[in-house]
């Protein structure tokens, strides 16, 4: 994607009278050379892929290291049961969040959104609201497109892989992508998608990434979690007219910048926080075989 | 980057560089042989051989030797799909010097007799990078439609070739010359802007001081013919 700021999408919006989805949608035409048909029908497809990976999603699988799967199955049966103190739509959210994350783990089909170890964020609020509200594929993939725009710009100006930057980086970006795309669907305005984006990252900024064995399990699996509800509470938030103090782009900036100065241990390298507590070098010793 | 880098690609998890990008070096192996791979040996550095048993990175990079995309349902089932296809394989870890900490090099024995030694490194996002081809140092990713092509290091073969891909109506993004020392063997890397067909592939393969030609097409896009976005 050509495009590099979020203000530069908003002066195109105002310069073409077009929304935030279909700037994205013309400049991924321009960068990939296809037709507006090809570009549509490729984000229809990541779509459907979303929607699989949920509808696959039984509880059962375990991953490689035996850490990680069924709480997904667990946080609906509770939901279920109406006992969940969030209640309706973001209850559900986290039971999503954490059951494509867990499938991540398990070696299901997924999309990285940005990236695997995040999967679970984006499908985790737009899924939900499909049921409760009367979404046309239309209105999704305006979503997505809003979603993606926003992953781009955070990938040109800042990072989206924890190695670079830490979990703010990974759930950080997913976060704000799902944060942008709730507000598109709401029909809130361009300048409410960047308040949305900025509070998202602002939320999650300094997150380090601190996987145990170095494994897309813990504590990867429940983040998505907290990525998901920070971007339902802050595209509510913008929705409401709240707004960002500091303008997206610095936030966006700032957020690289905290990245790029955090300490290798707190990126990915399974070296510090909970990767390196007694349990955590305990758990990557057991995995730590030879492999075959 | 594009946004399909952002919202994708769709894979088997649980890493897009430790998986995803693992399935990628696998089937790159297999295209660069040049055959239907029979045996295999993979040595696994760094990141890949501390962590690669957790991420599936093993079953990722078989999987990928037997042609299998990054979103292939088989791939955790791939040690079974390999007895099946007739490929042996050993898998251990190698100490490497000055290489990326995610790193994988593929012994691999085709039929025909094919040999390919490679090394490659998976960067993050499913994106790969190519580092060592039969012991010659290269340098390319896959991201674009590719030739390469073994030539004899004299008399300037890149320039018959560039010649006729001129003439084929074929653009070059990118190009590079590898060899190991002066007279010997050389690799030439082309990554072009369109595709280019079997045909057209075998014709380059013919001229003077071309040993071996490969062409690794990127991965497809999508049919859309009869697509309609009236209709969603």
């Amino acid at each position: 994607m050509s495009l590099d700021s979020m203000k530069e999408i908003f002066e195109l919006m105002s310069e073409k009278k077009k929304p935030f989805w279909e700037i994205v949608l013309e400049d991924d035409m321009e960068t990939r050379q296809v037709t507006r048909s090809q570009s549509i029908a490729k984000m229809l497809t990541t779509w459907q892929a979303m929607v699989d990976a949920a509808d696959s999603y039984t509880g059962r699988r375990r991953s490689v290291s035996g850490l990680v799967g069924g709480d997904g199955m667990k946080m609906r049966q509770y939901c279920i049961r109406g006992e969940a103190l969030s209640g309706g739509y973001v209850s559900e959210v986290i039971t999503e969040a954490l059951s494509m994350a867990e499938s991540n783990a398990c070696m299901c089909r997924i999309v990285a959104a940005p990236t695997a170890g995040a999967c679970g964020v984006l499908p985790a609020v737009l899924l939900p609201l499909c049921k409760y509200e009367e979404l046309s594929q239309h209105q999704l993939l305006e979503a997505l497109y809003v979603a993606s725009g926003i992953g781009a710009v955070i990938a040109y100006r800042a990072c989206i892989a924890g190695a670079s930057g830490g979990c703010q980086a990974e759930i950080g970006t997913a976060s704000a992508m799902a944060a942008g795309a709730l507000v598109a669907l709401r029909g809130g305005s361009g300048a409410q998608i960047g308040h949305a984006v900025a509070m998202a990252l602002k939320n999650l900024m300094g997150l380090v990434c601190d996987p145990v064995a170095g494994l897309v399990e813990v504590p990867c699996v429940k983040r998505n979690v907290i990525g998901a509800v920070n971007a339902v509470s802050v595209a509510d938030m913008a929705l409401a007219g709240v707004e960002s103090r500091i303008p997206v782009d610095e936030v966006i900036d700032a957020m690289g910048e905290v990245g790029r100065r955090m300490p290798v241990e707190f990126r990915e390298t399974a070296l510090g926080g909970l990767a390196a507590t007694p349990t955590g070098r305990a758990i990557k010793r057991r995995m730590h075989k030879p492999l075959s | 980057m594009d946004i399909f880098d952002i919202l994708g690609p769709v894979m088997v998890g649980p890493s897009s560089s430790h998986t995803a990008g693992a399935v990628r070096i696998g089937s790159m192996a297999r295209t660069l042989l040049g055959a239907k791979p029979v045996k295999a040996a993979i040595h696994l550095y760094g990141s890949f051989a501390d962590t690669g048993l957790g991420h599936g990175t093993d079953r990722a990079l078989v999987a990928g030797l037997l042609g299998m995309k990054p979103d292939d349902l088989r791939i955790p089932n791939a040690f079974d799909e390999a007895k099946k296809e007739g490929l042996s394989y050993t898998i251990d870890t190698i100490e490497l010097r000055d290489a990326h900490p995610n790193t994988a090099v593929i012994e691999a024995w085709g039929e025909g007799g094919k040999h390919l030694e490679m090394h490659a490194s998976s960067l993050g996002g499913g994106r790969i990078m190519v580092d060592k081809l039969d012991g010659i140092k290269v340098s390319f990713t896959g991201e674009y439609n590719t030739l390469v092509i073994r030539n004899l290091d004299y008399y300037s073969s890149e320039a018959a070739v560039t010649t006729i891909l001129s003439q084929f109506r074929i653009n070059i993004a990118n190009m590079s010359m590898w060899r190991h020392k002066r007279g010997g063997e050389s690799l030439m890397i082309i990554e072009i802007d369109q595709h280019i067909t079997p045909e057209q592939v075998n014709f380059i393969g013919q001229l003077p001081g071309i040993l071996s030609i490969i062409y690794y097409d990127k991965e497809e896009g999508d049919d859309v013919s009869g697509f309609d976005e009236g209709n969603l």
